[in-house]
């Protein structure tokens, strides 16, 4: 029978930092790129094929909001030219009827729309913009094209109690996948992360609700979820392990395994524009930095969970020990476990005034 | 959920075929699988006009050798497992 490959060895453009949104669980980095170093359509176009010779099968056009960059039908038409599987991940703004036509005529596979809550007024203050009315009209345009259309929830504690109401959106859509992607946190989220974190017991509720829910519609409507890692028992296998399946192009060239990589100090991140993609990929110093086992510290070097996880994730070790070759501090193995577990006990013990209240949001503001 | 063997099932939108390395692959969201022999017989024959019957007849044909119903068995398992990734649509 056919082999799996586990997960598509997949290319993320990152095709601009701009953005109508402000999603304050935004996971880009804290320094946004500006519109002026963004890499041309043509440099785009030669990156996907240098992508697809190197074994790519998949484009992932993300950002900020790619629908953004006004040649995103060429981009689209580009990576499709070159035989990649092309993949939209967008707030849906700015789009009409006729650029998603154009989208798909261009040869779009699959789009995947990201929501910020089931109600317009949770969803526009998460994103700190009218965008909610305008998500839910790119549904109904959705259902006249052949196309894979996944929605993309994000969950946190303002509206991890509205569940049943997303799963009801996404069941009346055209949505052959929906998945609830508890916020992680990087850049954005990171900041507000006091005021993002579920509490346990919303947690526990929404993960019996949505077990339930893949029962019932097992076969009509996937459903994924993924539990926010501060209350995992194990860590994430971070992008499937640092270089191992991923490459991510940042809007002004640079390769990076990972989006938060640049957190790390002492990297030294390769350009697109001076190096072929199959190069970087074989043999950039920061693309080899965590590869194999020889960088792991103790437990991981002689954990038997080390070839699954890969030790975690690099980034969030750097943000909460320091040291990006540390054990991931959300494993349960890790030595400074403690640390999450303080956080996570401060925040749960918190009275319910503090917790349920409209917070101070730090904002993502829209990079020039 | 038990398979309808007279039903028909087709790729579901934005699931198709390509190719690397002289591979034939099944493309999806979020997964890929690569397609050789029985696989990829299976994956050609999903076009909306082979039933699940006519599947399983024309492998257990092609592959005279193997036990019909492991053929069967392990088409039924493939097609489900599809199902479940919402790959397939199975029209009647």
């Amino acid at each position: 029978m056919a082999s799996t490959i586990s997960s598509p060895l997949a290319l993320i453009a990152e095709l601009t930092h701009r953005c109508p949104l402000h999603c304050v669980y935004c996971s880009n980095p804290l320094e946004l790129q500006s519109r002026a170093e963004e890499l041309t359509a043509e440099t785009w176009s030669r990156v996907f094929q240098e992508a697809a010779d190197a074994g790519v099968l998949q484009a992932d056009f993300t950002g900020g909001e790619p629908l953004t960059r006004t040649d995103i039908i060429d981009l689209v038409r580009a990576a499709r030219g070159a035989g990649l599987y092309v993949n939209l991940i967008t707030s849906g703004l700015p789009l009409d009827e006729a650029k998603l036509a154009a989208l798909v005529e261009a040869g779009l596979d699959h789009f995947q729309l990201s929501f910020q809550g089931a109600r317009e007024e949770i969803a526009n203050e998460i994103s700190g913009t009218r965008s909610h009315e305008q998500k839910l009209r790119v549904l109904q345009w959705l259902k006249r094209h052949r196309i894979a259309v996944t929605l993309n929830f994000v969950v946190h504690r303002r509206n991890i109690d509205q569940l049943e109401e997303m799963l009801a959106i996404a069941e009346s859509s055209c949505a052959t996948r929906v998945e609830f992607a508890n916020v992680q946190y990087y850049g954005w989220a990171f900041a507000n992360r006091e005021n993002l974190l579920p509490t346990r017991d919303q947690l526990d509720h929404s993960l019996e609700f949505l077990k339930r829910a893949q029962e019932r519609l097992q076969g009509k409507l996937r459903i994924e979820f993924v539990v926010p890692d501060y209350y995992a028992k194990y860590p994430k296998p971070c992008m499937g392990g640092w270089g191992r399946k991923l490459m991510l192009v940042t809007p002004s060239g640079e390769a990076l395994p990972c989006h938060a990589a640049k957190v790390i100090p002492g990297l030294v991140f390769e350009n697109v524009k001076d190096r072929s993609v199959r190069e970087i990929w074989k043999h950039s110093a920061a693309f080899q930095k965590f590869r194999g086992e020889s960088w792991m510290q103790e437990p991981c070097r002689t954990c038997d969970r080390r070839e699954q996880d890969f030790g975690g994730c690099r980034c969030q070790a750097l943000l909460l020990a320091g040291d990006a070759a540390a054990t991931d501090p959300v494993c349960s193995l890790a030595p400074l476990r403690p640390k999450v577990d303080a956080i996570l006990a401060g925040m749960n013990a918190a009275p319910p005034a503090q917790l349920f209240v409209k917070p101070a949001w730090l904002y993502r503001p829209n990079p020039t | 959920m038990a398979l309808d063997l007279n039903s028909l099932p087709r790729l579901a939108p934005g699931c198709r075929l390509g190719e690397n390395n002289q591979q034939r692959v099944l493309l999806m969201p979020e997964r890929a699988l690569r397609l050789l022999g029985p696989s990829l017989e299976i994956i050609e024959r999903c076009d909306g006009r082979h039933t699940v019957q006519q599947i399983i007849a024309d492998l257990q044909r092609i592959y005279s050798k193997a036990e019909p119903q492991k053929v069967e068995q392990d088409i039924l398992g493939y097609l489900a497992l599809l199902q479940k990734e919402r790959a397939l649509d199975f029209g009647s």
